[in-house]
């Protein structure tokens, strides 16, 4: 309590608060500012890249070609996955963040806080000009988010060279982001805050970061050849200039299987911080969590190929990457052991952040278990490009990384507003969500299993009464949405207010600070026992 | 008993949902390598519910007992270095057990060896071509569907989208190799009751095998994102006995024979302009209106338009040019090989004459005749 005292007393000294206006949004260097616009900026992608899967859920919903032509249909899936990608999951967990790294570790901002502008205000400007090539002749990208060269290449239009501009931008974003908060978690820790002291929030973003260096310049090298490719005359991916195909995915993957825990990881953090909040009880393994969070970022670099066991692969290639897939399952596997056994003889309350994190544990699990299956390469044969595919990664991406955004923003709307969000309003959203997202994803295992291809307009009719459920599900989880929107304004512009430590089992620098968190916050830092 | 009734009861019970289930799961399919597969996705579906079960009873016995409005007092336990073990291992012995089986049924996946009778699968946007290798019989297969179903204006028939005009036919009980290719994108040539799905790279070849073990037709998709009508390509094999398979196959080549007779024949014939108009509307609705669409319009941007195209109103040699030869470095495919004269000559009339490109022209087979041997002459 001393230090929220301190810090009020700082502020006043200083007296320099928030500045107003336009420019207070567009100069800052605040690192809860600049939080708040990533996370802003990240549900506006959210809801647009859920406009995109509206539509295609609406083209599905019967067979037959209804609303849209095929070539719309695949650029509204190509841009959906783009944009929930890039530009809702990533940006979220980025500004998650920037707004609690600082004050978890008990330093002033980020370390680099003109970069953190930077990094942000270049990201709307890349999804400016990716959105945009939905208009120009010919349509956007139509080609997939995973872009597979040639279709990508010599079989596309000239969206191709907006996409690739895109791409580069978000990088850099991501690239500059990674390495302030390297730069912040390694410098400017409080005194006695070790390494084995951090936040597990702080240690998964720290692994996150160098995983996002590590992969996002091979990401930029896929997509400069890809442009050279179609523009220049080169033949990285062509057979009759000596390049290959292939070789497009195996450089894709090499970047998409790290990218994939990119964004998971941070949300393992989430949830290690919000289970023992709720459940009044230490994490049951600390040290182990931080050893398996490591133990995934590894491995990731070793399991890519996963992803291309059609494309002709030799035996012992096929075998490598299907053991190494296996494998990756045990690290995951002691997570979620150590979030069942933190919650053992727990005194476990049902706040809506824990809601979200309990969903995400039986959810991720279930995408987990699908993800296992996968592993098997005889079996992936059947699997692969099938819906039972889309399932399995809209149930670690949606009731994984989306849920555990969720349940990072109800657990800290509070401490950033300083009010409590509408009770009513959250428990509505999260009970449509969570049975809305079931009807929407499940029965996808079903029709994937029994042969029905992933981003096809158009579908067989055993397929057809499934598909018009995962439709009416689609929809509901969608407008679901809407109500997470009211909460979240409705929270900013007022409500019940709350105490510095909002959550009574809630452990953390974080709670120490004021609520809402003043905008200068440890400009002194505090002393860690 | 009572431990037996209920052992009835749970195997009842587990037979009758999975009966239910058969619909909606992994097809058996009909080759040794499809009920492995099976057995496989059985295998490790049935141990990832085992430990869901067990975790997930375990998690939610804490919700509801160890919950604070019971009044409960948490536990302060925490770090085991024990349990963490436990927890490792277990799980990891369970995957060597599941990776035996799966390395077995791979291997034997992988052998293309010994095969009886290998067929070349190439891709391309969006049809399959077959080629019995050594055997002179080689065919495009294309999707029957009519196009008024897929637009809702005629209903949908029970093999809606599944359906080509000349499906691949295989013998059973014979090994069966493809060598897959492509001649644009990447395609996957995906038969589900045969556990085959391979992908066809543009310029590498890659095999398969199957060996079937009951006649019949089976179904499947184009798998890998391939471009707009990636949903309108599908794969449909016909099994049938070796016997009835050596017949088919003889009569292929015969039919094959007199196709090449018909074909230097029509060289010499002359159609009237209606019968070259209708020739080249049924020619163009079924393989070039996919990008160019039946308007003639394209789609800007992507497909260019016919309508007005300084192609089609230029000069007939390059015109004809670009059909046969297909124009490199786009969508447009070298057509040469997969019409007739009389086809080519037809859809070249029909193009010329029609959304308003009154060139009047008719072109002859005869004609196409001539420049295919000019060309040839060059070469």
């Amino acid at each position: 309590m001393s230090i929220a005292a301190e810090e009020q007393q700082a502020s006043h000294e200083h007296s320099h608060g928030a500045p107003s206006g336009l420019k207070r949004w567009l100069y800052t260097t605040n690192h809860k500012d600049i939080g708040s616009l990533y996370l802003l900026f990240s549900l506006l992608m959210f809801l647009t890249g859920g406009a995109m899967a509206m539509v295609i859920r609406a083209e599905l919903f019967q067979p037959g070609m209804q609303l849209v032509d095929p070539h719309f249909f695949n650029q509204m899936t190509t841009v959906h996955g783009l944009v929930m990608v890039f530009g809702a999951v990533m940006p979220a967990f980025t500004g998650l963040a920037n707004w609690m790294i600082p004050m978890m570790i008990g330093a002033p901002d980020m370390a680099l806080p003109r970069m953190n502008n930077w990094s942000f205000w270049i990201l709307p400007f890349a999804f400016a000009i990716l959105l945009m090539s939905l208009f120009m002749e010919g349509g956007g990208p139509a080609f997939g988010w995973t872009f597979y060269a040639p279709l990508s290449t010599t079989y596309s239009n000239d969206n191709t060279a907006l996409f690739v501009f895109a791409v580069h931008i978000m990088g850099i974003s991501s690239i500059m982001g990674a390495i302030n908060v390297i730069v912040t978690i390694v410098n400017m820790r409080a005194p006695g805050m070790t390494w084995m002291k951090l936040p597990l929030f702080v240690w998964t973003w720290l692994i996150t970061a160098f995983l996002l260096i590590a992969v996002m310049p091979v990401l930029a090298g896929a997509v400069t050849m890809v442009l050279t490719d179609k523009y220049f005359g080169t033949s990285f991916f062509d057979a009759a200039g000596g390049g290959d195909p292939v070789m497009f995915q195996h450089i894709f993957w090499f970047f998409g299987h790290p990218e994939v825990y990119i964004m998971i990881l941070p949300a393992f953090g989430i949830i290690s911080t919000i289970v023992p909040t709720f459940s009044r009880k230490k994490l049951f393994g600390y040290a182990s969590m931080v050893y398996a969070t490591s133990s995934i970022a590894l491995l990731s670099f070793v399991v890519w190929a996963h992803h291309m066991f059609t494309t002709g692969m030799p035996l012992a290639g096929e075998l490598f990457f299907m053991y190494a897939t296996m494998l990756i399952s045990v690290p995951t596997g002691v997570k979620v052991f150590n979030w069942v056994a933190t919650m053992w003889r727990g005194a476990i309350s049902f706040e809506i952040p824990m809601m979200f994190a309990i969903a995400f544990i039986v959810l991720f699990t279930l995408g987990g278990f699908s993800g296992l299956m996968l592993a098997i390469t005889p079996a992936d044969f059947q699997y692969h490009d099938t819906y039972f595919v889309v399932a399995h990664f809209h149930y670690v991406l949606v009731t994984g990384a989306v849920f555990s955004i969720m349940a990072a923003a109800y657990y800290w709307l509070p401490k950033w507003t300083g009010n409590m969000y509408s009770e009513k309003l959250a428990q509505w959203h999260f009970w449509m969500s969570l049975i809305s997202v079931n009807v929407l994803f499940f029965p996808m295992h079903f029709v994937g299993l029994a042969g029905m291809p992933r981003r096809i307009p158009d579908y067989a009719l055993q397929f057809a009464d499934f598909n018009a459920i995962i439709s009416v599900g689609g929809f509901v989880f969608g407008l679901s949405q809407l109500l997470f929107v009211a909460v979240v304004f409705k929270c900013i512009r007022g409500g019940e207010s709350v105490p510095n430590k909002v959550w009574d089992g809630a452990e953390g620098l974080e709670w120490e600070v004021a609520s809402p968190a003043p905008y200068h916050t440890f400009s002194k830092p505090p002393k860690v026992d | 008993m009572h431990l037996s009734k209920l052992q009835v009861f749970v195997y009842s019970l587990f037979f009758s949902v999975s009966a239910i289930a058969s619909d909606y799961n992994l097809r058996q399919g009909v080759t040794d390598v499809s009920h492995e597969v099976y057995e496989l996705h059985m295998t490790i579906f049935l141990i990832c519910c085992v430990i869901g079960v067990i975790v997930f009873s375990v998690m939610f016995w804490a919700l509801i007992h160890h919950r604070k409005s019971k009044g409960v007092e948490p536990a302060q336990f925490h770090e085991s270095t024990k349990v963490e073990i436990f927890w490792t291992a277990v799980p990891f012995l369970i995957l060597v057990v599941m990776a035996i089986p799966a390395t077995k049924t791979l291997i034997a996946m992988e052998d293309t060896s010994k095969s009886d009778l290998t067929i070349k699968v190439t891709g391309s946007q969006w049809k399959w071509h077959y080629e019995y290798m050594g055997h002179d019989v080689d065919f495009f297969s294309v999707l029957s569907t009519p196009r008024e179903q897929i637009q809702n204006l005629e209903a949908k028939q029970e093999h809606y989208l599944l359906e080509v005009d000349k499906p691949l036919v295989i013998p059973t009980d014979r090994k069966v190799r493809f060598l897959l290719t492509s001649d644009d994108v990447i395609h996957s040539w995906w038969v589900p009751d045969f556990a085959v799905k391979k992908d066809a790279n543009p310029g590498f070849i890659n095999e398969a095998w199957t060996r079937v073990n009951e006649e019949g037709i089976y179904r499947g998709q184009c798998a890998e994102l391939c471009g707009k009508d990636h949903g309108f390509m599908p794969v449909v094999v016909d099994a049938r006995n070796p016997e009835e398979f050596d017949v088919w196959l003889a009569q292929a080549k015969q039919a094959k024979q007199q196709a090449a007779a018909a074909e230097a024949a029509s060289a010499s014939a002359t159609l009237s302009k209606d019968e070259l108009m209708a020739e080249g509307e049924r020619v163009y609705m079924a393989y070039c209106a996919a990008c160019h669409q039946p308007t003639g319009m394209g789609l800007p941007g992507v497909f260019p338009a016919m309508k007005g195209s300084p192609v089609v109103k230029g000069e007939l040699n390059a015109h004809i040019d670009i059909l046969i030869n297909g124009r490199p470095g786009t969508a447009m495919q070298a057509f040469g090989k997969q019409l007739t004269l009389t086809e080519i000559a037809g859809v070249i009339t029909y193009k010329r004459n029609s959304w308003g490109n009154d060139t009047g022209e008719v072109i002859q087979p005869g004609q196409i005749q001539a420049f295919i041997d000019a060309t040839e002459e060059k070469e």
